[in-house]
């Protein structure tokens, strides 16, 4: 057993020495290596987190949204329309929403005003979201005045900072008491946004939906369900670009990998001559190429993997984006709640890592199963 | 020690290049003695070292090392025989590039697993020996020839073979260099070694050290000394 561990220590010892004296090449195919790891970690790692994000949305929201409309636009529900819903068997609740957009032309952003159902929020106060607290140095105390469409200044006490959970559902909230709020927007007494129903029955949506729409033929019924769908499709559409973009540098860096493999430089092949000649089994050269392939892909696919890491959760994925612009329906822009997938890493492991290691394998094989003579000959 | 019988070598057989280039070789080579074997170019010396040494096996004919029939064993045990009976010393040294001296001379070692500082002990040894010890952290390609061969001989030596096999072996060196080859051989075949050898050289063929020279030609022994 002792003598077993020696024998490793001393092939990757022979390795790494070897690694090193060819730096330039290993260093160059790293590189490249790494970058794919990196480039499909971050694709992975992004459109999960997106995933997650916005089922946790969605999650939050109930699962049916009336809007009314007029003239096929969004409009005010006025008072009295919220009894004219009536009794619908399967819906436990329904209330009356009120939101609205903000735009702080202090720091070129967009608010999304509110105000929480379960109330919580005193008058003349409100509770902020994370994005707000970052752009415009908000802390619990604080006041902070915002400039209504009307012209007039109104002024706020921060009473609380929401918690980061998830910053897609909170980030640019602004929660208020219903007075101020409607105060702030002109909003007329007795009117809301939306109508949110609670169904507790997933299979019963669907009907309870087809009941909304013949009672109150002015009304858009917005199922969570939908949401959700256009969400993944979206997603799934995008991500499937970015992977066609991507197959071109995977497939460079198969061929890349199987030149460095097959092509085994006439040094490389006089040294496993020699070291055959001079006693090594070709079971130790294979162990030894085995130890060389796995180091590089180690090394690649945690470093790309790492980097990805950081690119995704904490630098927003800036270099993706021009092409991923379009997720961004959920919101301009956004920090992501960093969440990794055990099966997502092992996925990613077994398709960089495993090909490369066979890749460089197969022809050492050719390569070490061949006589020793031939260094007889120089 | 080694006894060839009826040992024929094809390169390419069975191609339109087919070329034998051992015929029908019977040879009883010695413990403990220096056997040199002669011929002009292209006789097969070489072929036939590789097929003693194990490197490669004979198309044709028996190889028996110590009565043992070694011609028909796989790969993995032909291997270990090579590692433990033969130490080897190439015309063209074969030293890995990149490597210092001592790391060059405990390769062949390495499939063993004994511990590193044995290893090292014993190459610091073998360095003494041939005056080399100062050279022993250096890079072997910045070595002079004769300090390269000598590296070599440490590696040939560094798990302690009973026979040493070299081709060639001053080809590359000087007269000066010649001379001091042959007082480490001397020194070896003092030791108890089998040494088998092949060269064109006068000096090493003429010289006392060696105990037989076998003729070649054409692939067959011309005079078994
Ligand atoms: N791998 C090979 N494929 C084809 N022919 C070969 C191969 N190796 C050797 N030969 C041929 O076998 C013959 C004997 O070669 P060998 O190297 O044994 O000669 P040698 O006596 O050592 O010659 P030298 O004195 O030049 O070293 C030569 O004609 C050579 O061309
Ligand atoms: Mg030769």
């Amino acid at each position: 057993m002792k003598q077993w561990i020696e024998k490793q220590r001393y092939l990757i010892d022979f390795t790494l020495a070897s690694l090193a004296r060819r730096k330039t090449r290993n260093l160059g195919l790293l590189g490249v290596y790494i970058l794919l790891v990196f480039v499909l970690a971050s694709v992975a790692l992004y459109t999960h987190a997106l995933r997650i994000e916005a089922g946790k949305v969605l999650a939050a929201s109930p699962e049916v949204i009336l809007q009314r409309l007029v003239a096929g636009r969004h409009d005010l529900i006025p008072p009295g329309y919220i009894d004219r819903v009536g009794r619908i068997r399967g819906v436990q609740k329904k209330e009356g929403r009120l939101w609205g957009y903000y735009y702080d032309a202090v720091v070129k952003a967009n608010y999304t005003f509110m105000v929480p159902n379960a109330g919580g929020v005193e008058k003349g106060e409100i509770v902020v979201g994370p994005a707000l607290e970052r752009s415009r140095g908000l802390a619990a105390g604080n006041g902070i005045s915002f400039r209504s469409y009307s012209g007039k200044l109104h002024t706020f006490i921060v009473a609380d900072v929401l918690p980061q959970a998830s910053e897609l559902v909170s980030a640019d909230l602004v929660l208020m008491h219903e007075e101020d709020f409607r105060a702030f927007f002109d909003y007329p007494s007795g009117h809301f946004t939306d109508i949110a129903l609670t169904v507790a029955n997933p299979l019963e949506v669907r009907n309870v939906a087809l009941k909304l729409s013949a009672a109150l033929p002015d009304s858009r019924p917005i199922l969570r369900d939908e949401v959700l769908r256009t969400y993944a499709s979206i997603f799934d559409w995008r991500e499937g670009i970015v992977l066609a973009l991507l197959s071109a540098a995977i497939l460079a860096f198969g061929i890349l990998a199987w030149e460095k493999a097959s092509g085994l430089s006439a040094d490389e092949k006089r040294e496993i001559g020699i070291l055959k000649a001079i006693g090594w089994e070709t079971g130790d050269i294979i162990k030894m190429k085995f130890w060389e392939g796995l180091l590089i892909s180690l090394t690649a696919f945690l470093v790309g993997f790492v980097a990805a890491y950081l690119h995704v959760f904490y630098y927003a994925a800036t270099l993706f984006e021009p092409v991923l612009k379009g997720w961004s329906v959920l919101y301009p822009r956004f920090q992501l709640t960093p969440h990794i997938d055990g099966l997502q890493v092992a996925t990613l492991f077994f398709f960089t890592v495993f090909p490369y290691a066979a890749a460089v394998l197969v022809p050492i094989w050719k390569a070490a199963i061949t006589d020793p003579d031939a260094v007889m000959r120089g | 020690m080694i006894e060839l019988s009826g040992i024929r070598k094809a390169f390419n057989q069975g191609q339109h290049n087919e070329y034998w280039a051992l015929n029908g070789i019977d040879l009883a080579i010695e413990a403990n003695k220096v056997t040199a074997l002669r011929g002009p170019s292209g006789s097969g010396k070489t072929t036939l070292l590789t097929l003693v040494g194990c490197l490669a096996r004979p198309t044709e004919g028996r190889v028996r090392l110590k009565r043992e029939d070694i011609s028909g064993l796989p790969e993995r045990f032909l291997t270990e025989i090579r590692r433990r009976t033969f130490g080897f010393i190439f015309q063209q040294f074969n030293l890995i590039k990149g490597l210092t001296a001592l790391e060059n001379i405990i390769l062949p070692a390495y499939p063993t697993g004994q511990p590193r500082r044995e290893l090292l002990e014993r190459a610091e040894t073998l360095l003494a020996n041939l005056k080399l010890g100062h050279r022993r952290d250096a890079k072997v390609e910045w070595l002079s020839g004769g300090e390269q061969q000598r590296v070599a001989i440490c590696r040939a030596l560094i798990n302690d073979p009973e026979a040493v096999i070299a081709d060639e072996p001053t080809a590359n060196l000087d007269t000066h260099l010649a001379k001091e080859f042959m007082a480490i051989l001397e020194a070896l075949a003092g030791e108890g070694r089998t040494i088998l050898l092949t060269s064109h050289d006068p000096l090493v063929v003429e010289s006392a050290v060696v105990d037989r020279v076998v003729d070649m030609r054409d692939g067959v022994i011309v005079d078994c000394g």
